[in-house]
């Protein structure tokens, strides 16, 4: 309880001030530090990105700063994006998803780093 | 016309990086959002909050399916996550950005490389929880 209320946090933390997503954070926390195996570690991550989308949605719709057209050209692929995605993850066995995963983190990294 | 079009494909890949990963997708929607469509970098960031709500709202109830989400965890997660946005945003306005921002990149290669080696260490089928 106490860890996951810490990588949640550090998640929200991160995110704001780099704006990475809060998944890239949650998922290798939930690896490394709370031992999750890697489909429930993903899987649980997304649903903690849902919960923290809607509140940031909200906030920002109050604002006025959200382009509805622009987020439906993205957003209804990226539904059908999310489905081929989920069904992927679970042909693929756990290492070649941490391995992938790692591959992510490390161009994000370097494009931190540069 | 092809901006549109290529803006759909950026997107598609992004709801497969986020049901694949578990990550929002914001990933690739804001670089999407910002060079191929052309929004400011502050639209972009709202926008694209919005287009991960129904993206990761669908993997969810993919994952359901496949009985891989722990729902208290993610509603604690998800708390504290929008708690943390709050200190980060107090922070980043005191410190300086271009150091914090290295520091963080360095940091995500350390944590890649815990990642593949603890993949590597462990047996490739392995179904511990």
């Amino acid at each position: 309880m106490l860890r996951l209320v810490l990588i949640g946090l550090l998640a929200g933390f991160f995110s704001a001030l780099f704006g990475v997503g809060g998944g890239i954070v949650v998922v290798p926390l939930l690896l490394l530090v709370a031992h999750y195996s890697e489909r429930p570690a993903m899987a649980t991550s997304l649903a903690a990105v849902l919960v923290i989308s809607i509140a940031g949605a909200a906030t920002y719709a109050f604002h006025g700063e959200v382009k509805l057209g622009a987020a439906a050209i993205v957003g209804l692929p990226a539904m059908a994006g999310a489905v081929a995605g989920t069904a992927l993850q679970q042909r693929l066995a756990n290492r070649t998803l941490s391995l992938a995963f790692a591959a992510l983190l490390t161009a994000l990294g370097v494009r931190l780093l540069v | 016309m092809w901006a549109i079009v290529a803006a759909a494909l950026l997107g598609a890949g992004a709801g497969v990086l986020a049901g694949l990963f578990g990550v929002g997708g914001g990933v690739l929607f804001v670089p999407t959002l910002t060079l191929v469509l052309g929004l400011s970098q502050i639209h972009a960031e709202a926008t694209s909050l919005l287009a991960i709500l129904p993206t990761a709202a669908i993997g969810v109830w993919r994952q359901r399916r496949y009985g891989n989400v722990r729902w208290r965890a993610a509603l604690i997660l998800g708390i504290a996550a929008i708690a943390g946005v709050e200190g980060g945003v107090q922070i980043a306005e005191q410190l300086p950005q271009d150091v914090l921002r290295r520091l963080f990149g360095a940091l995500m290669l350390l944590v890649a490389a815990q990642v593949a080696f603890r993949a590597l260490r462990k047996p490739a089928y392995s179904s511990e929880p």
